[in-house]
């Protein structure tokens, strides 16, 4: 061959390579919307904080669990509505009294360095979740899930093999649980029951998730981790399911100010970022695509402070439901937060799969009649002009907090003649406050740890230790007792949520929702999962038409 | 001179033991903990936590403990934030960020600072006058968390000149931003007491000399009058290198830059007892070693001052 046509047939080849990267291009598209791919795969979303850890056990916060589920996969995994899929295991069988799950792992698993995932990983992630040494605050997690003898694990009562997961064999992973639990399957979606490879972490002990250490066998790996910077990750060619993974780079920015991740977003350089509180309505008559609001699993609430500490007058129940009343939620809902937020009248978030949210009266008054049934009640106490009522309301400070706080204490005023002062406290010594009950109103939100009313419901509890108004109400503790194994819960919940609303235990105020700018072709978000339990690996960029 | 400096480190010891001694009290006189969260962990859980981070000795053991490992083996101690991280890698992985873009910063506060006052009071009552303090005034009382927004609107939204945030290792384009965010106000303060010392030497009688003798102006300015109108800026830049060094909390948020300034405010807000040591130890001991330099820098400069 001379190097003329050495030189043509080289350059022959770097075309039809060139067309047919063109024409792999053009084609690409989704194998189930049939929607044309972007030639480039590349995911960019904003975090408000620095990673406190990515390593799952240790994982207790919504963006690390973000990360682990797409550097890890658990036994199973959510789908875009929220039900529990197939992850490592293909499958799993409940034992008739439902405490004990066998789960079938898929010989194709395979972790970043090709190790097959075993059974004998997961074991050994689940006990090191629960182990003393490790010291992981997540280490609760476990109790939720239910997980036979993790309490006492955990204490150091009993040693780790006594925690109740066992490998059968290489495939099939037993694990035991202390009663039956039927949102047991999906607590396996959570970061703190992902398998772990043990070598690697036995070599390189707290720098195992150093992206040149790390060993993972999820659909992505880590590339680069900058502190307060970036984390980004990259496909996993060794991940079982690759073949059907789109998104080739995803990166998360850290960006704490929200207004600044705004315009980085407007510059294009993020394909999703949140919306700052009041912003909603501008951004959605500006960029109606890319403005988005759905729910979200978090509840807002005032609680009371119902313990010995606490003002007298709070004690009783017709001050607490005045207090109650006079808020006006749509207000707060309409005005104040505009972002597709829902008034709360019940504590369990309306979008709970399966939750009928009961019939409340209050729910169904005008604002007018609440109001005046409030008057009623609380002159009815014995509080009034001539003994009128004081409160301070404590929150940790926030510009949102603080908004809605001013527009609580003012109806409070104007409705009631309640005198109330707000107090914003920094979070750790907000925190303290309200755990020590040295307040008398407090902000309160919680978030599902579940789709199932009782990761709201439970603080309603007597000994729940998260219930910081002290509220007290034996019927209710019966009723929880009794959920756990009933078959079909519902309306036991619903009653719950009927006698806490008789006593005013707290005031529901609203039911978060997401509130986003998102490109308009990233396509494929679950908004329909409502803990926002999302996988880059689902996710795609459309080609722009 | 040399016993001065001796003297002034051995001093420095105790300065930052003291130091150290009044965090750990207020550290730990603050409500909360580093592990104190909505949901209050389980008695067992919190008490793994405790025993590994060693928060369950009393408080003089755990700072005995915590001088030791400093002083023995350099070792700052775990983050109670980041699980993953020692003191010594938020440190390192902070620091150089933050020291390269407050070098920078410092480099142009100084040029344009002390050239803007320079320039003034050589045209003392002049447009050009009114025009340098009309600058440093504005730059003086724009806040950067007013600065840091406008620049992001400016350069990454509407011209799109420059990338929005991130640090990158450091790669130009991602640097301008941070510097011009954090120089502004201390070049405007360097600017004005450029300005009146330099009106001051202007005024006195060995420039009146040196002008009689006919020298030109330029190197009456260069030679005779810049030295002696350093003397209340050098004061001033001290502890302003300090703090340009380790960092600015908004210059830190707004771009995301990764620097220590942002770790050191999210520590005392975690209640991160070691990072906020460490940081305040690294602080303090640049500040000690500073404003030693600009001690040793005023004998240079003038004849006057012997140690």
């Amino acid at each position: 061959m001379t190097i003329k046509t050495a030189l043509m047939a080289g350059t022959a080849t770097a075309l039809i390579a060139l067309a047919g990267q063109a024409m792999a291009d053009a084609h690409a598209v989704h194998p189930v919307t049939g929607q044309a791919l972007a030639s480039e795969q590349v995911f960019t979303y904003r975090v408000l904080d620095d990673f406190p850890s990515i390593d799952p056990q240790l994982i207790q916060d919504v963006s690390g669990s973000e990360v682990a589920r797409d550097l890890f996969e658990g036994l199973m995994n959510e789908d875009a509505e929220g039900n529990v899929i197939p992850g490592v295991a293909t499958g799993f069988e409940v034992s008739d009294d439902g405490l004990v799950y066998t789960f079938t792992l898929r010989d194709t698993a395979k972790w970043s360095n090709g190790d097959p995932v075993t059974a004998g990983d997961f074991v050994y992630g689940i006990r090191r979740a629960a182990d003393p040494a490790t010291a992981s605050e997540y280490a609760w997690f476990l109790e939720v899930a239910g997980i036979l003898n993790a309490s006492a694990v955990t204490a150091g009562e009993m040693p780790l093999e006594e925690l109740g997961v066992r490998a059968i064999d290489d495939m099939t992973l037993e694990i035991t649980i202390d009663a039956p639990r039927p949102y047991f399957p999906q607590t396996s979606t959570f970061p703190t029951l992902f398998p772990a490879h043990q070598a690697t972490i036995e070599a390189f002990g707290d720098n195992w998730t150093d992206p040149e250490n790390i060993v993972s066998n999820g659909a992505y790996t880590l590339s680069e981790y900058t502190p307060q910077e970036k984390l980004v990750r990259v496909r996993n060619p060794m991940y079982w399911n690759n073949d059907a993974t789109i998104i080739d780079e995803v990166t998360a920015l850290i960006i704490n100010d929200e207004n600044a991740a705004l315009t980085r977003y407007l510059a294009g350089e993020l394909n999703m970022t949140d919306i700052p509180a009041g912003q909603y309505p501008r951004l959605k008559e500006e960029y109606p695509e890319q403005a988005i609001s759905f729910p979200n699993s978090c509840s807002y609430y005032y609680m009371f402070n119902m313990s010995d500490s606490g003002p007298e007058a709070l004690a009783d129940v017709r001050v607490r439901q005045a207090l109650s009343l006079a808020v006006d939620r749509d207000i707060i809902v309409e005005n104040v937060l505009a972002g597709g937020q829902r008034a709360a009248y019940t504590f369990t978030h309306w979008a709970i799969p399966g939750w009928e949210v009961p019939d409340i009266p209050m729910a169904n008054m005008t604002q007018a009649e609440r109001n005046a049934m409030a008057v009623e009640l609380l002159a009815e106490a014995g509080y009034g002009a001539d003994n009128p009522l004081s409160f301070e309301i404590v929150y940790n400070t926030s510009d949102s907090h603080a908004a809605i706080a001013v527009a609580v204490s003012q109806m409070w005023k104007q409705t009631l003649g309640v005198e109330a002062t707000l107090a914003n406290q920094e979070w750790a010594t907000f925190l303290d406050t309200r755990g020590e009950q040295n307040y008398e109103v407090a902000r309160g939100g919680w978030c599902a740890d579940y789709a199932e009313p009782s990761t709201y419901l439970d603080l309603f509890t007597t000994t729940s230790s998260y219930n910081d108004g002290k509220y007290s109400n034996a019927e209710v503790d019966a009723l929880m007792q009794e959920a756990k194994l009933a078959s079909d819960p519902l309306p036991l919940y619903q009653r719950v949520e009927e006698i806490a609303a008789a006593d005013a235990a707290i005031i529901p105020i609203y039911h978060y929702a997401s509130v986003r700018m998102m490109s308009e072709n990233l396509e494929n978000w679950p908004t329909e999962n409502l803990l926002q339990n999302w996988y880059s690996r689902d996710l795609y960029i459309s080609a722009s038409e | 001179m040399f016993s001065y400096i001796i003297r002034r480190l051995v001093v420095a010891v105790p300065t930052l033991l003291i130091l150290i001694i009044i965090s750990f009290v207020l550290m730990f006189a603050a409500p909360g903990g580093p592990f104190t969260s909505e949901r209050a962990l389980p008695d067992a859980v919190m008490a793994n936590v405790m025993e590994r981070y060693g928060l369950d000795q009393p408080y003089w053991k755990q700072m005995f403990d915590y001088v030791t490992n400093i002083v023995l083996h350099f070792d700052f101690g775990p983050s109670f934030q980041y699980r993953d991280r020692t003191v010594n890698d938020v440190i390192a992985q902070g620091f150089p960020v933050t020291l390269t873009y407050g070098f920078w910063s410092f480099v142009v506060a100084i040029v344009v600072g002390v050239s803007l006052g320079v320039a003034a009071a050589i045209r003392h009552n002049t447009w050009l006058d009114y025009l340098a303090v009309g600058i440093s005034i504005g730059a003086q009382v724009l806040p950067n968390f007013v600065m840091a927004p406008i620049l992001l609107l400016v350069f990454t939204l509407w011209l799109g000149w420059l990338p929005g945030g991130g640090w990158n290792g450091g790669q130009w384009n991602y640097v301008i931003m941070p510097v011009i965010a954090l120089s502004t106000s201390y070049m405007a303060s360097i600017a004005r007491i450029t300005r009146s010392s330099m009106l001051e030497v202007l005024n006195s009688g060995f420039i009146r000399t040196a002008r009689a003798k006919g020298l030109p102006t330029s190197r009456i300015i260069i030679r005779h009058a810049l030295k002696p109108a350093m003397l209340p800026v050098l004061s001033y830049l001290g502890p302003a290198f300090v703090a340009m060094i380790t960092g600015s909390v908004v210059v830190d948020v707004y771009f995301s830059t990764g620097g220590i300034g942002q770790f050191f405010v999210n520590s005392a807000f975690n209640r991160d007892y070691s990072v906020i040591m460490g940081i305040t130890i690294l602080v303090g001991a640049l500040t000690i070693l500073f404003n030693l330099l600009v001690d040793i820098a005023y004998a240079w400069i003038d004849p006057k001052i012997r140690y």
